[in-house]
């Protein structure tokens, strides 16, 4: 009894330790290999989506999630024999949080691809582990445009990365003839990246104005520095939240620029927050309008009861190309990475077809607009 | 008397006796079971990342849906650093300090600079520059704040943690918001490979950095700087009155702090490769405080079962979802309404016990 | 270049800059109330204030029915019966802000000073149930209902279990106060309707420039603010220099065992002076939401901070200090925006802070409500 239960149930600790050490690796073992063609058969396979589903921006994630769960819903109805499951790794978009969780898909030798991760920041922090196990990865919603450079061969998004959308903005600036430009961001990568480029491709036109507080709520400042620099337009790179109380305060404060967003602000929270100053506003996107395919919309509806929002398409069609690699009959990680290198079909927002860097081929920027409390698309402005 | 009064006195009772008889058990030890029981129970920690392969207790332990081994590696170990350095501050010499973050920060900052974006040491010569770097931080925060009291210190060590983060934000040259990435990764040594994939080196090498931080705090405690930071807690006029130089300690404390959180800021880049100021939010030092007084501030060893449940908690309670972290705040009430020195309080009476016979002359 | 921006617009940022710093000061008035008389921070004001923001957004949107904005058209009122409006709106938000204060310190900050109570125990005990059903039902009515069952035993309990009589460490006080602030904004970001999003309040009266000052628009919001604000203040002080609980709250923050001696309530004090503190911030929630017509579950995070550091800029405990504090800081983060970029205005903020407790180790005006020259 003396003998200390401390020692005895520490020594218990080690001896049950070192048995998981030798059962520990046997579970990779399993290996599928399915007949290609014909009816489609696998066995507990997943697809797995990668971001925030929770906190902040998990509004965003959500909307990815839908667009997976409808592409797999409708996959496994059409192949009775091949039911694929999703994993949902909820990072709530904290580069902080994401690498436990990209050690756990890593691990899970059924998750065959990944949808995201959502943003850019998680996204330097796990695709390395990505890469190094050969788990291939299609982003549906990160733009920034390092994340091709990184050597990566599992990386692919389904959108056009920064580096396109933020040419595209200038384009349509410059187009609608305005000479001075104001640009703001949020001092977000995100943010502050994609008005960098825009400020470098306005030239001279551009007005700097600088970053505010995406969670701060008084714009006064930078409202006083837009009336002081009298400017006839202003862009703005961040999210639809400070999107939305940017342009009240513009608006109270007398400022009657016209306003330029990006793909972040693509989000009814937008109007919601900005009233009727959002009323006008121009918003550019990589991402398709969501009636541009009206079977897409009305299974999204049937489904959802609701309307795709920012991204679920994008999040469809990187689902999609998964499973058409598990059709096809590519059912391990590094088969259908192979897969990818060639594919090559019309997907719901673009033709899907990826070059060496994992950059989608089709990157044609979309124009939106807000009338009467609605966004508008006006699709293929800018190709 | 009510039932559920009953049953929770006879808990407390029965969880009293069960202290009492490991202590007594304990103390009954002959030196060589001792020693083997502490052999065997540091053991048991480095053998860690198995325990979710054991039957019963895999299934106690592990975390759903995250990766039980990274979220060791990738937090726990990290918050047990961080909370024993902010334990020197907050604990021992009884300085509020709410932004301790600004240390993790710069331990991991100068290691980025120094492994990845403007030079390329490798990180083991990074380590003890980091380490050095954020002392120097330390002491450039305190020199001129320590002269504040209480609440006024806790303002401006917020603000310098704030400083930090958004200089790191705002300065091109810190990389901005895209942060840094590529940073180097400890050097392999033999099977031991500090690679992308597999966490559990860095598990054992963050291990290792909280065995040999102990051991130096638990020096350090026992030392004259130790018996003036309590003094200092404990009323620092009297200190000032009985010679104590204040001011020189408690910028020791804030140094050694900083050095302890520094370190855990190189662990932390060294193992993930990619830091932005978003990692660095204001929220972590208010986490960090919140674990050392949970655990028991002033007692190394609650401050390191502090780290542990606030690092550790949220990851295993995952099920809840966004819940969880209500349910934390719920949970901060209750343990300092009902136990407000934390789970394991610090014992002033042993220690006297301890420091007065043999270490007299000090003072 | 850009200092010459600050010389164009000096005016305009002055007006704005003063607007901000008129709501960071009502809620630093809530700090400095309770410093001055239990020497802590009230970390979880900061909820308090969010709390004001709703009971705002809920008058102006439930009670008195005013329509969300719709395609630019607002219904506005004008007049007496925009005053009315007005005042009800402040009414509620320092109602609930007000609740909310007093809430909070019995359930979060009482038993810590060694006097559980009641509805403290009940509060907790509920709470205590609510999580404890959470792990085996993931279901809100079902963990109601067993919270609400296991409440009263476990109200008994907790009762027993008070540690009456001793007085917590401060920081205890503190992590208790971090706890409350967080279950309080995640509760919000749980049960709100609207979750984690942003919420709009609806917009009460028409922005016009009411006059230009030096080449500056003035706008209605502006001045309704800082009038609101002055005048706050002016009850405030007055209430606590002139009537009898007022001198109980400096009496108690003079010498809390001293008062006690002389009869003084001083748990009674301690809730007055809460119930205060959570007052004016209710009252910065509604200019809050007149101004900026937003509300969200963490609103009150970053604002909390500011008007700490407001609080202590001016000097901590001293009620003319958290109205300099606020003053200084609104106009410091806007002239720093035009200055060096909105990026660098909260460096810039906690800068001067610093150098100001550098030279001046208690703030501007320095400590003073317990030397009764408040």
């Amino acid at each position: 009894m003396k003998k200390s239960r401390v020692l005895r149930a520490s020594a218990l600790l080690i001896g049950l330790s070192l048995v998981g050490v030798a059962c520990g690796g046997d579970d990779t073992s399993s290996d599928t290999t399915a007949a290609a063609g014909g009816d489609v058969t696998c066995d507990g396979l997943k697809i797995a989506f990668f971001g925030a589903l929770t906190g902040d921006a998990g509004n965003l994630g959500q909307n990815i999630k839908k667009g997976v769960d409808l592409a797999v819903a409708e996959f496994n109805e059409a192949n009775p024999g091949c039911q694929v499951g999703i994993e949902a790794y909820d990072s709530q978009g904290d580069p902080a949080q994401a690498p436990a969780l990209a050690d756990k898909a890593v691990a899970d030798a059924s998750v065959v691809g990944i949808v995201g991760p959502a943003f850019s920041g998680e996204s330097k922090a796990v695709n390395g582990k990505f890469d190094e196990a050969g788990l291939p990865i299609v982003t549906p919603s990160a733009t920034n445009p390092d994340l091709a450079n990184q050597g990566w061969k599992i990386f692919h998004r389904a959108l056009a990365g920064d580096d396109k959308q933020g040419p595209g903005i200038v384009q349509k600036i410059t187009a609608d003839g305005k000479a001075k430009v104001g640009v703001i961001d949020d001092n977000s990568e995100y943010g502050k990246g994609l008005a960098d480029i825009v400020q470098a491709g306005l030239g001279a036109a551009a007005v700097e104005m600088n970053s505010l507080d995406p969670e701060g709520s008084d714009y006064s400042a930078i409202v006083t520095a837009a009336k002081d620099a009298g400017v006839d337009g202003i862009f703005f790179g961040g999210y639809y939240a400070a999107a939305g109380k940017l342009a009240k305060q513009l608006k109270d404060g007398g400022v009657d620029a016209q306003l330029y967003f990006a793909d972040g602000v693509l989000d009814v929270g937008f109007i919601e927050a900005a009233g009727p100053a959002a009323e006008g506003s121009i918003i550019m996107c990589p991402c398709a309008p969501k009636d541009s395919n009206a079977d897409f919309l009305a299974a999204f509806k049937a489904k959802f009861n609701e309307d795709p929002a920012t991204y679920a398409a994008e999040a469809y069609d990187a689902a999609t190309a998964f499973l058409d690699a598990i059709a096809a009959g590519k059912q391990d990680r590094a088969s259908i990475l192979e897969f990818l290198k060639t594919y090559d079909k019309a997907g719901v927002t673009k033709q899907i077809k990826w070059d060496e860097k994992g950059e989608v081929a089709g990157n044609a920027i979309y124009a939106y607009t807000i009338e009467s409390g609605a966004i508008v698309g006006k699709p293929g402005l800018i190709g | 008397m009510n039932p559920v009064v009953r049953s929770l006195r006879q808990v407390g009772a029965s969880l009293a006796g069960a202290k009492a008889g490991l202590a007594s058990r304990w103390n009954a030890m002959g030196p060589t079971q001792r020693l083997s029981a502490y052999v065997l129970g540091v053991l048991a920690l480095y053998l860690a990342p198995w325990w979710t392969e054991i039957p019963l207790l895999g299934s106690i332990v592990d975390t759903p849906g995250t990766q039980f081994t990274t979220v060791l590696s990738d937090r726990v170990i990290i918050f047990v650093l961080v909370a024993l350095g902010l334990n020197v501050v907050v604990g021992l010499a009884g300085l509020l300090d709410l932004g301790y973050v600004g240390f993790y920060a710069v331990g991991a900052y100068t290691t980025a600079i120094l492994t990845s974006s403007h030079a390329s040491l490798p990180w083991l010569l990074a380590l003890p520059v980091s380490i050095a770097v954020s002392m120097v931080f330390g002491v450039i925060l305190g020199a001129p704040t320590l002269r504040l009291r209480g609440d006024y210190l806790a303002i401006v060590t917020l603000g310098f943690g704030e400083i930090i983060r958004l200089s790191a934000k705002n300065a091109e040259w810190l990389g901005g918001s895209r942060g840094i990435n590529d940073i180097k990764h400890p050097p392999s040594i033999g099977p031991l490979k500090f690679g992308v994939v597999d966490p559990k080196p860095y598990y054992w090498l963050g291990l290792t950095m909280v065995f040999a931080v102990m051991f130096l705090l638990h020096r350090l405690e026992n030392s004259r700087v130790g018996r003036a930071w309590v003094a200092i807690r404990e009323d620092e006029d009297a200190a000032e009155l009985m010679g104590v130089d204040t001011f020189r300690f408690k910028l020791w404390a804030f140094a050694i702090g900083a050095a302890v959180g520094g370190l855990a800021g190189v662990q932390y880049a060294g193992k993930v490769g990619f830091i932005n100021p978003d990692n660095f939010p204001l929220l972590l030092s208010i986490l960090f405080l919140a674990a050392v007084v949970l655990g028991g501030s002033g007692n190394m060893h609650g401050a390191i079962l502090g780290g542990i449940l606030v690092s550790y908690l949220p990851e295993r309670l995952r099920n809840f979802q966004d819940k969880r972290v209500f349910v934390f705040g719920v949970a901060l009430v209750l343990v300092m309404v009902f136990r407000p020195e934390g789970l394991l309080p610090k014992k002033v009476g042993t220690r006297k016990a301890v420091a007065a016979p043999g270490e007299g002359g000090a003072q | 270049m850009r200092d010459w921006l600050l010389y164009r617009t000096f005016w305009d940022l002055t007006i704005t800059g003063l607007a901000l710093g008129s709501i960071y000061s009502l809620v630093a008035l809530g700090y400095t109330l309770v410093y001055g008389v239990l020497r802590l921070i009230n970390f979880a004001h900061s909820e308090i204030f969010m709390v004001g923001t709703f009971g705002a957004l809920m008058a102006s949107q439930e009670f008195l029915g005013i329509p969300m904005l719709e395609d630019g058209g607002y219904p506005y009122r004008t007049g007496f019966m925009l005053l009315v409006f007005l005042v009800f709106i402040l009414l509620c938000a320092m109602v609930f802000s007000g609740l909310g204060a007093v809430a909070l310190e019995r359930v979060a900050y009482k038993s810590l000073r060694g006097n559980g109570d009641l509805f403290g125990a009940v509060v907790l005990a509920f709470l205590t149930g609510f999580v404890v059903s959470m792990v085996f039902v993931d279901d809100t009515l079902a963990n109601v209902i067993v919270a609400a069952i296991l409440t009263a035993p476990i109200t008994m309990g907790y009762m027993s279990l008070f540690r009456r009589g001793k007085q917590s460490p401060r920081l205890a006080f503190l992590i208790s106060a971090i706890g409350a602030s967080t279950a309080i904004a995640e509760a919000m970001a749980i049960w709100g309707p609207e979750k984690r999003e942003q919420y709009q309040t609806p917009r009460i009266l028409e922005k016009d420039v009411l006059f230009s000052f030096l080449g500056a628009d003035v706008r209605v919001d502006n001045v309704i603010v800082i009038v609101g604000a002055l005048l706050m203040m002016v009850a405030l002080t007055l209430f606590v220099n002139k009537s009898r609980l007022g001198r109980g709250v400096r009496a108690v923050a003079q010498d809390a065992e001293t008062a006690r001696i002389l009869g003084v309530n001083v748990d009674m004090i301690i809730l007055v002076t809460f119930a205060l503190g959570g007052v004016m911030a209710g009252g910065a929630a509604m200019l809050f939401t007149l101004v900026y017509e937003q509300s969200r579950f963490n609103i009150g995070f970053i604002l909390g901070v500011k008007s700490f550091t407001a609080a202590v800029l001016g000097g901590i405990g001293n009620l003319k200090g958290a109205l300099l504090g606020g003053l200084v800081l609104g106009l410091v983060e806007n002239y720093a925006s035009a200055v060096f970029g909105g990026q660098w205005k909260d460096v810039v903020a906690f800068v001067v802070l610093l150098v100001v407790l550098m030279f001046r180790p208690t703030g501007l005006l320095g400590e003073s409500l317990g030397r009764a020259r408040v």
